[in-house]
């Protein structure tokens, strides 16, 4: 097998993850990376875990037309959760993408990214794509430009990406066998027709893979994302990530399947399951060992604006941004100063922790079992949420030698409906059911009510850890466990909701 | 002879790019087809470029209103679990 042209991040132990020399703190996962990648995504919420507590993105959706079709996507459903070009989202021209993106860039100085991602695929519609991206490279220079694509038309617009200095894209990749590709895309549009079953995977395979080979020639950063199919191609996705790594890509991004009868998608209406968070996260610890894994991903819109999990796109509506004065260079000095910031901030942590080693050598004894806690945070890599306003948490693993970052939860299970809409289950235990495996959660603030209910579910409430960097506090309540003798045996397991 | 589309369009702009004819007319809240420029793509393609790209079954149609993608066939949804599908149809 070739090496790959790009550097990736050294094989990881069994846990996968970060293993860097007792690193305990997910502030130094990327100083595995080459500076030239490093400085690329320091402050990429999308490709750096670290930077997505700092700094924001959006995506404008400019890009309606898809030429494949999916079977977890259905491109008429119209819940406030999708986009559906017409219906829910606007659709925005190139014009009003840029208009949109130099507004969003003036008022939140933590954006630092524009992706286009669609709805649909964005180089399905080439001209509308490319004109948004041409259009802002000159007018906000400052802005990371990213793409995303399903692959197919990814050969013939190579050299457009590179030429216009879209450095990062991510491509969704399911599948490297057309076998099992056939049970994941229907059909797909080539070369002037509609093409079905094996021979439209095939296609779609081929292309993929040869557009990774070129953006990497061309050293263009490519991070692939992979839908987890239970039963599809839940155990080829370990194939899947050994062959990116072998062509050069430089992350992947393995998400769960969303698939709900509601949704009216081919896996939803038929039944076909979404993964566990549990097998989830096994399955990403066994592609660790071949690649670096993202595992912060929130499956976001193709309109979606603000820090990764929180969507402020209703406050740039066309109507909103019409009456709205941008000072671009004043924002873009803004952002400049607070991206120096925040850099300065991780590189100041970054050195004082390979100063002193992290406090994970104090809990020594090297049999004590991993314990997933979950954070409750609005940014800045501190615990600074009060429980019941989290709609999402972060859950990190704590073993004796490091804390490191696994995922997310969604508290509101991809639904921002109120209580009719779903199963009728209060906000409460929706939390606690979405929290499953976890055993504590760390926030700024907890009522009385969720605190009870919490210690009832095996779920330890901690407030006492407030405004502390996140991998620091894990730690600390990880040895207060062990002092505690609660880490010496397996965890029993408790029964899923 | 002409295509139609129906009010199942998402307005997405799939067909608009691959109509040889430029029949396709970006209209609110779905497109429409100019019958007058529309020929079924005849003597350009093996297949209706509009109706092969369409990822909304029954979305267009022919002159006898019969859906050139009939429910299903581009979802794989099998039938009985489509039960609105058909009346939305319009034909």
């Amino acid at each position: 097998m070739d090496l790959p042209v790009i550097p990736i991040i050294p094989v990881a132990k069994s846990g996968g993850g970060c293993s860097s020399s007792g690193c305990g703190s997910a502030s130094d996962k990327l100083s595995h990376v080459p500076d030239h990648i490093r400085q690329k995504v320091q402050d990429h919420p999308c490709y750096s875990e670290e930077a997505h507590h700092y700094f924001a993105r959006m995506h404008v959706a400019v890009a309606p037309a898809c030429n494949i079709q999916c079977n977890y996507c259905n491109r008429k459903f119209d819940c406030a959760n999708e986009s559906r070009p017409g219906v829910v989202s606007e659709l925005l021209s190139p014009q009003q993408a840029v208009k949109k993106v130099m507004a969003v860039a003036a008022t939140i100085p933590q954006m630092t990214v524009l992706g286009i991602a669609g709805p649909g695929d964005p180089l399905g519609n080439p001209e509308r794509t490319f004109a948004t991206f041409r259009e802002l490279s000159a007018k906000a220079p400052d802005i990371k430009l990213c793409v995303s694509t399903n692959g197919l038309r990814l050969p013939e617009f190579a050299d457009e990406i590179a030429k216009h200095n879209i450095d990062h894209v991510t491509i969704t990749i399911n599948c490297v066998d057309p076998d099992v590709g056939a049970k994941i895309y229907p059909w797909i549009f080539w070369n002037n027709r509609r093409i079905r079953g094996r021979e439209a995977a095939a296609i779609l395979i081929e292309q993929q893979q040869k557009g990774l080979e070129m953006l990497v020639e061309r050293g263009v950063l490519v991070k692939v994302n992979s839908v987890m199919i239970p039963g599809v191609n839940d155990q080829h996705l370990k194939e899947v990530s050994k062959m990116v790594k072998a062509k050069g890509a430089f992350l992947h991004n393995v998400m769960p399947l969303i698939a709900e009868a509601e949704h009216g998608t081919y896996y939803g209406m038929v039944g076909q399951r979404g993964p566990s968070s549990a097998e989830l996260q096994s399955l990403q610890d066994e592609c660790a060992g071949d690649m670096a894994m993202m595992r912060h991903c929130r499956q976001c819109r193709a309109d979606a604006v603000g820090m990764l999990g929180e969507d402020r796109g209703s406050e740039f509506s066309l109507d909103k941004i019409e009456h709205m004065e941008i000072d671009y260079e004043a924002a873009m000095e803004r952002r400049a100063a607070h991206r120096d910031e925040v850099i300065a901030k991780l590189e100041a942590r970054r050195s004082s922790l390979g100063a002193a080693p992290a406090s994970a050598q104090t809990p020594a004894a090297p049999k004590l079992r991993p314990v997933l806690m979950a954070v409750a945070t609005t940014g800045q890599g501190v615990i600074n949420q009060h429980f019941g306003h989290a709609k999402e948490f972060l859950v990190y693993e704590a073993t004796p030698e490091d804390v490191r970052f696994i995922g997310h939860r969604k508290t509101d299970l991809y639904c921002s409906g109120d209580n009719t809409c779903g199963e009728g289950e209060s906000v409460l235990e929706r939390t606690i059911r979405a929290l499953e495996g976890c055993e504590a959660v760390l926030c700024a603030k907890i009522g009385y009510e969720p605190w009870g209910k919490l210690e009832a579910a095996g779920i330890a409430p901690n407030g006492e850890h407030a405004m502390e960097p996140i991998e620091e506090a894990v730690m600390a309540v990880y040895c207060e466990m062990a002092e505690a003798g609660k880490l010496a045996a397996p965890l029993e397991k408790r029964q899923a909701a | 002879m002409a295509l139609t589309i129906t009010k199942l369009c998402t307005a997405c702009d799939a067909c608009l790019h691959v109509c040889p004819n430029d029949a396709i007319v970006e209209d609110k809240p779905y497109y429409f087809i100019e019958a007058e420029k529309c020929t079924e793509c005849l003597s350009e393609y093996a297949e209706p470029q509009c109706a092969a790209i369409c990822p909304i079954e029954c979305a267009i149609v022919n002159e006898l209103d019969e859906p050139l993608n009939p429910p299903g066939s581009l979802t794989g949804i099998p039938l009985e679990l489509l039960p609105e599908q058909r009346f939305h149809a319009g034909y």
